[in-house]
């Protein structure tokens, strides 16, 4: 392979349009849920171990910490499912353009921002 | 074209078609547990266990799951291609990433056997 290519790292002066942040999250999202199913999963098990392990689940997920991290969990998903639906609309060859591209990177970020506003208060 | 039935190296179509069917049965499986909590005045363990304790639910949950291992296998390593460019790093990395993947569905099994 070439190893010649430029590579400029100044992420600072790269424009960072809608579709580009967009896509970043999408990956953040992505890697962030694979670790908080670490969480979601240990607190599954233990919650089916018994009825006293359940009861200490849901006082953990009562706290103030538990709430955040279920909160935080639920966005993270909510996020990249949008972005995941979006891919797949482009794998479909819609919102390729750059105008169009860029409208449904506005409309998903609001749509995300909304959702996890509401998702938010219902949990806490 | 010569396709190679038996090749070990994943081809690329074959790797998008997994991320997009084990997206979809995830998506299902995210939909079903917020239709249950919203649907469900109070989740006491009487209730939480027995939605467990459903043979459709622990096979949903199991394929739900088994999707996860098999879209992080690729998508973790759609991430770490690019970041990551020593081969000998990345592949320990990747084991132990894959590792975790699959305590993920040996554990849902366990746990859906004894409920
Ligand atoms: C990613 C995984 C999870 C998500 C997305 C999630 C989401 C939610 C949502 C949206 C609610 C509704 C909040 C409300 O109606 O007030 C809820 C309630 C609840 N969750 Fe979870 N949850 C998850 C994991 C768990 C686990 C592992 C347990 C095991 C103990 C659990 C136990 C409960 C209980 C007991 C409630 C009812 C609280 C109440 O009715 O006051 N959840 N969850
Ligand atoms: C909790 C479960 C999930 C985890 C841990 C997860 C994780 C990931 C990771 C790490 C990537 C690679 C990101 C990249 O290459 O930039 C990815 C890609 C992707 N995910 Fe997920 N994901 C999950 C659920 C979902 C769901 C429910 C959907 C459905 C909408 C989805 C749709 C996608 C799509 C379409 C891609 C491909 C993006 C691309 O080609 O660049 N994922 N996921």
């Amino acid at each position: 392979m070439n190893k010649q290519r430029p590579v400029n790292l100044e992420l600072n002066t790269i424009s960072f349009p809608p579709s580009a942040l967009v896509s970043i999250l999408h990956r953040v999202t992505g890697v962030a849920l694979f670790f908080a199913l670490l969480l979601v999963i240990g607190a599954w098990a233990s919650s089916l171990t018994s009825a006293e392990s359940f009861a200490s689940v849901t006082e953990l997920m009562n706290g103030v910490i538990g709430k955040l991290l279920v909160i935080g969990t639920v966005s993270a998903l909510t996020y990249h499912i949008l972005g995941g639906v979006r891919h797949m609309f482009m794998d479909m060859g819609h919102f390729e353009e750059l105008e169009s591209g860029n409208n449904s990177a506005k409309f998903i970020i609001g749509l995300w921002i909304a959702l996890t506003v509401v998702m938010g208060v219902v949990i806490w | 074209m010569v396709t190679n039935q038996a090749s070990i190296k994943r081809d690329g179509v074959q790797d998008f078609v997994s991320l997009r069917t084990t997206a979809i049965v995830i998506l299902a499986y995210s939909i079903f547990m917020l239709w249950f909590f919203v649907s469900t005045p109070t989740v006491t363990y009487e209730v939480w266990s027995g939605l467990f304790s459903n043979l459709a639910v622990k096979v949903f949950t199991l394929a739900a799951l088994v999707s996860v291992m098999i879209h992080v296998r690729i998508g973790l390593w759609q991430v770490l291609t690019d970041y990551v460019k020593p081969h000998n790093v990345r592949a320990v990395i990747q084991f132990l990433l894959n590792l975790i993947a699959f305590a993920y569905v040996a554990v849902g099994l366990f746990v859906l056997w004894g409920v």
